[in-house]
């Protein structure tokens, strides 16, 4: 039953330079070859465009290396106050007026903050592109941060952030990660606290503004109706004006502490959530793709992983359980999460740490393999069938650092990883214990007997890492 | 495994919730407008191939040779409004039920053969459908077909799968509902909404009434709606109508007929002569606000152009930044950190019109909806303008240009429509529908349809312990 994916076969037609595209074919489908080409604008700004006049539409991705983990220590939420306000008026367009001129033409333009970059996605009609591309110029080039707009974000901020106060996801989530990364900057919260927002200033953002956004760290994916030749004029048009190398505040890299804990918090709800998470394997690891694998079988995105075997469909613990690799620029991490009823948080706890064990005593089964193999190989293809999704991974591929070429090695790297890979790979992602984080009735707060003794042992540190949370 | 609101296509959701990184504005309001305002439709669009099988089964196939990947989905014609009073919650619970096996693919078969293609699943209940899908790569449709075919009518259910079943449904109730303050007023809008129809129960349905659900009922409510011509079936993707048509008769033709259906006649809604007001008190309850919903007529219902007319004049109220809301409101008196407005217009019955805000401090929920009433009187006093309008439908019309991108989105348009009484030719339409609108034909639904009498409006509110004396 193993589906080999023929549709994203890539052929390196030449190799790299100058300017001018390195191409890619895409078999994306034998009537209609596309192509991943390389481009690079006279200015010297590099991008991945597929292009595609199916639809009338041009889709594109950026990043900015940087996010929240550049945010100032001692105030948290800056990238997140300063990406919601780049579309809040720009140049000589006030808040009001961009936002008419955007809906005007139908465009679509977002920009967020993650932990690690500063992420957009502009989406336009093709005949309307040249406004789009006019319009997200002035916002990354250009932003007011005039005081209405300022102080109407950072009370849509505020009110987000006084809702988490009593949501227990995001209770769980904020104690895991402040648990894990003590004084570090991934212990911060991205959308900032209700004490830092208040004190964000409009110089902070500008400040933040002029360090981060530079074409030095710059990742863009372009896909739809539109041509190398005017892709690269708009390249340097949107971005030719920002500055060259960005100032990147020092982030160490750091390994989860905390392991072999469980916090808890008391909250009047029905429902307890559970938030668990250890140390991972780097983007870059030679293990990587070995370790995929093993947390596809364990708890990733199908209905048929043992976490969710065990939890949900033999016990009908919970609606939703599942795991997934977290790599981050400065930390590698799996983390995973369900949500049940109070009186059986340690019941789930004590399978989800048994399934967890026995992963990394045993490693998976060879049917197991095989069809985690077949799943992650094909499936990667329902991820690349509109033009969002395709510009999306474009740029996953570059921040990952992976190569033009990855959408065409990534089946023969899974397939190569073998059983004994995944057994050796599994004791190290699973061996080293997990932190977990507990909000619900006062019945949770019970410390949990571990069922295999996996919350207990810390691991050792962690090498670096890079990406995105990916299942 | 999740159900939508009234008849309502809310994108569907992954079946795991949440994650390690909490999203920043996730209102989820919000994105139900950002789905739910366009919908429905498309102007030139893929070429369409829609007919019916002998036993019944309503076939549409939507072509999008892009990417060799198929979005398959069978949509029943039967959803929580079908239900029988008492049992509320039944047609979400078989929907689960659904994935328990057949004799030809016992157990989980169907999901492990999913898992191993490479290729995804899910399935999702609203108020007047139910529907199962696959996302796969293209050579592995036939056998979805296949065994989408089978779990029409050959379903088996034991005691034994039934059980932990209906804990995870309770689970997915806790998770939805009963953790969620706004979902808890959401709920208690809804009932006193209709004061007559069905559409006032809870999709996932009332808990009492959840936990009292069996086996028997699950397996009764199966053989009353689950039959071919009680379905419909869309395809979207990398395939050639022409070379699917034989493979659709040889899987999907060879299922009987089981039974015919009754029509679906609910009971329908009185005259209204009495707004409604309710509150809801939860201490978790940070952020106070205020909703309310119109009965208004659904695409269905509604008079030709009228549904078109409740598209635009809720973008206009209240569609994202540009909206009368959002700028009066929001931006300009800074009363509020929120405000908007949305239409639910896929239903069979009927549709809503839902306004809604959240105060800044100082601002009382009073205040605030006093200053959302100002803004809908003012429409229906004066109208909308021609610049507006024109800008409402632009925009509207582009997300039928957008949707061509995406054929999964494409599919779930053309099912919900198929599945609440709309035709094909409405779907490919409705772009030209909304161009025909005109500002006196806005002002005209605005004055009908925002009749307070035909209202409920709901304040959620921080719940205080109770002083001492």
């Amino acid at each position: 039953m193993i589906a080999v994916q023929r549709s994203l076969l890539l052929k390196t037609a030449a190799a790299l330079l100058l300017a001018f595209a390195v191409q890619i074919a895409v078999a994306m489908n034998p009537a209609r070859a596309t192509t991943i080409e390389r481009i690079v604008s006279p200015g010297g700004i590099e991008a991945w465009l597929v292009r595609d006049s199916a639809v009338p539409l041009v889709s594109m991705e950026f990043a900015f290396h940087g996010g929240a983990s550049q945010d100032p220590a001692d105030k948290p939420g800056v990238a997140t106050m300063m990406a919601a306000l780049l579309d809040e008026g720009a140049g000589d367009l006030d808040s009001a007026t961009f936002a008419d001129r955007l809906e005007r033409k139908a465009i679509e333009l977002r920009i967020r903050a993650g932990r690690d970059t500063i992420r957009g996605a502009l989406r336009t009609l093709s005949d309307n592109r040249g406004e789009a591309f006019e319009l997200l110029r002035l916002a990354l080039n250009a932003p007011r941060f005039d005081a209405e707009p300022v102080e109407r974000i950072r009370a849509q901020m505020m009110a987000g952030l006084r809702r988490a106060t009593t949501s227990p996801e995001d209770i769980a989530s904020r104690r895991w990660w402040e648990t894990a990364f003590p004084g570090h900057a991934y212990g911060r919260p991205v959308n900032g606290s209700l004490d830092s927002v208040p004190t964000i200033t409009a110089d902070d953002l500008r400040t933040y503004h002029k360090r981060i956004l530079a074409r030095g760290t710059l990742k863009i994916g372009i896909v739809g109706d539109i041509d190398a030749e005017a892709a690269k004029t708009m390249l340097d048009q949107v971005f030719g004006g920002l500055p060259a190398k960005a100032k990147l505040n020092n982030v160490v890299t750091m390994a989860p502490q905390g392991l072999g804990q469980r916090i808890s918090e008391t909250l009047a709800v029905p429902q307890a959530v559970v938030l668990f998470g250890g140390s991972g394997i780097p983007r870059e690891d030679p293990d990587f793709m070995a370790a995929y694998v093993v947390n596809h079988i364990l708890g990733g995105g199908s209905f048929s992983s043992r976490l969710y075997r065990e939890v949900r469909e033999t016990r009908g613990l919970a609606y939703s359980v599942y795991n997934s690799l977290v790599w981050l620029d400065h930390a590698a991490l799996f983390m995973g999460a369900t949500a049940t009823r109070a009186d059986r948080v340690d019941e789930s706890i004590a399978i989800i740490s048994a399934e967890i064990h026995r992963m990394a005593e045993e490693g998976p089964t060879e049917d197991e393999l095989k069809n985690a193999k077949a799943y992650l190989t094909s499936s990667y293809a329902l991820g690349l069938d509109t033009s969002t999704k395709i510009a999306t991974q474009l740029v996953q591929i570059q921040l990952d650092d992976l190569g033009i070429g990855y959408i065409d090695r990534r089946a023969g790297l899974i397939d190569a990883v073998t059983l004994a890979d995944t057994r050796r790979v599994a004791k190290r992602l699973f061996g080293g214990g997990m932190l977990v984080s507990t909000v619900g009735p006062a019945a949770t707060s019970v410390p949990a007997p571990s069922a295999a003794g996996t919350l207990l042992a810390p691991p050792a540190a962690q090498p670096p890492a890079s990406g995105n949370t990916v299942r | 495994m999740q159900l939508l609101r009234t008849g309502f296509p809310l994108p569907l959701h992954r079946r795991r919730r949440g994650g390690p990184v909490a999203s920043l504005v996730a209102l989820a309001m919000l994105a139900m407008v950002a789905f739910g305002t366009a919908g429905r439709a498309l102007a030139a669009g893929p070429d369409i191939t829609h007919y019916t099988l002998p036993n019944g089964l309503e076939v549409v196939i939507i072509p999008d040779r892009r990417a060799p990947v198929v979005t398959h989905m069978v949509w029943y014609r039967v959803g929580a409004a079908d239900e029988t009073p008492g049992k509320s919650g039944l047609a979400h619970f078989l929907e689960h039920l659904l994935f328990k096996g057949t004799t030809k693919f016992p157990d989980a078969t169907f999901s492990n053969t999913v898992a191993s293609l490479g290729g995804r699943e899910n399935a999702f209940t609203a108020a007047d459908y139910t529907g199962y899908f696959q996302r796969v790569p293209r050579e592995h449709l036939k056998l979805m077909m296949e065994m989408e075919a089978d779990r029409m009518t050959n379903l088996v259910l034991s005691e034994a799968v039934v059980k932990p079943e209906l804990n995870v449904v309770l689970e997915e109730q806790n998770s939805r509902v009963a953790n969620n303050p706004a979902a808890r007023l959401g709920e208690q809008i809804g009932a006193a909404l209709y004061l007559n129809h069905p559409y006032g129960r809870p999709i996932i349905g009332w808990r009492q009434e959840i936990e009292a659900l069996t086996f028997t009922d699950a397996l009764a409510f199966y053989k009353r709606f689950y039959t071919p011509n009680n379905a419909i079936l869309v395809i979207a993707g990398d395939v050639d109508a022409g070379e699917l048509k034989p493979i659709i008769a040889a899987t999907y033709g060879n299922v009987a007929r089981q039974f015919e259906v009754a029509p679906r006649a609910r009971p329908m809604e009185p005259d209204q002569p009495s707004p409604r007001r309710l509150s809801l008190s939860d201490p978790r309850v940070t952020q106070p606000s205020v909703s309310r919903q119109y009965l208004v007529p659904s695409s269905t219902t509604a008079k030709p152009g009228e549904s078109e007319a409740l598209d635009l004049l809720s973008h206009i109220l209240g569609g994202g930044a540009n909206s009368r809301l959002y700028r009066t409101l929001v931006v300009n008196k800074g009363l509020a950190t929120s405000a908007g407005a949305y239409y639910q217009g896929t239903a069979l019955d009927y549709g809503s019109l839902g306004v809604y805000g959240a105060p800044k401090d100082g601002t009382s929920l009073e205040q605030l909806e006093a200053e959302i009433d100002a803004v809908l009187a003012e429409v229906v006093a004066n109208g909308v303008t021609a610049d507006e309008l024109q800008r409402a439908k632009d925009r509207l019309i582009a997300d039928a240009v957008y949707a061509q991108d995406d054929q999964s989105m494409l599919a779930r348009w053309y099912g919900a429509a198929l599945a609440t009484g709309s035709t094909v030719e409405d779907v490919k339409a409705w772009p030209e529908r909304v161009r025909k609108v005109d500002a006196a034909a806005v002002q005209a639904a605005a004055k009908a349809f925002l009749d307070i009498r035909r209202s409920v409006t709901g304040h959620l509110l921080k719940e205080t312990p109770e002083k001492q004396p």
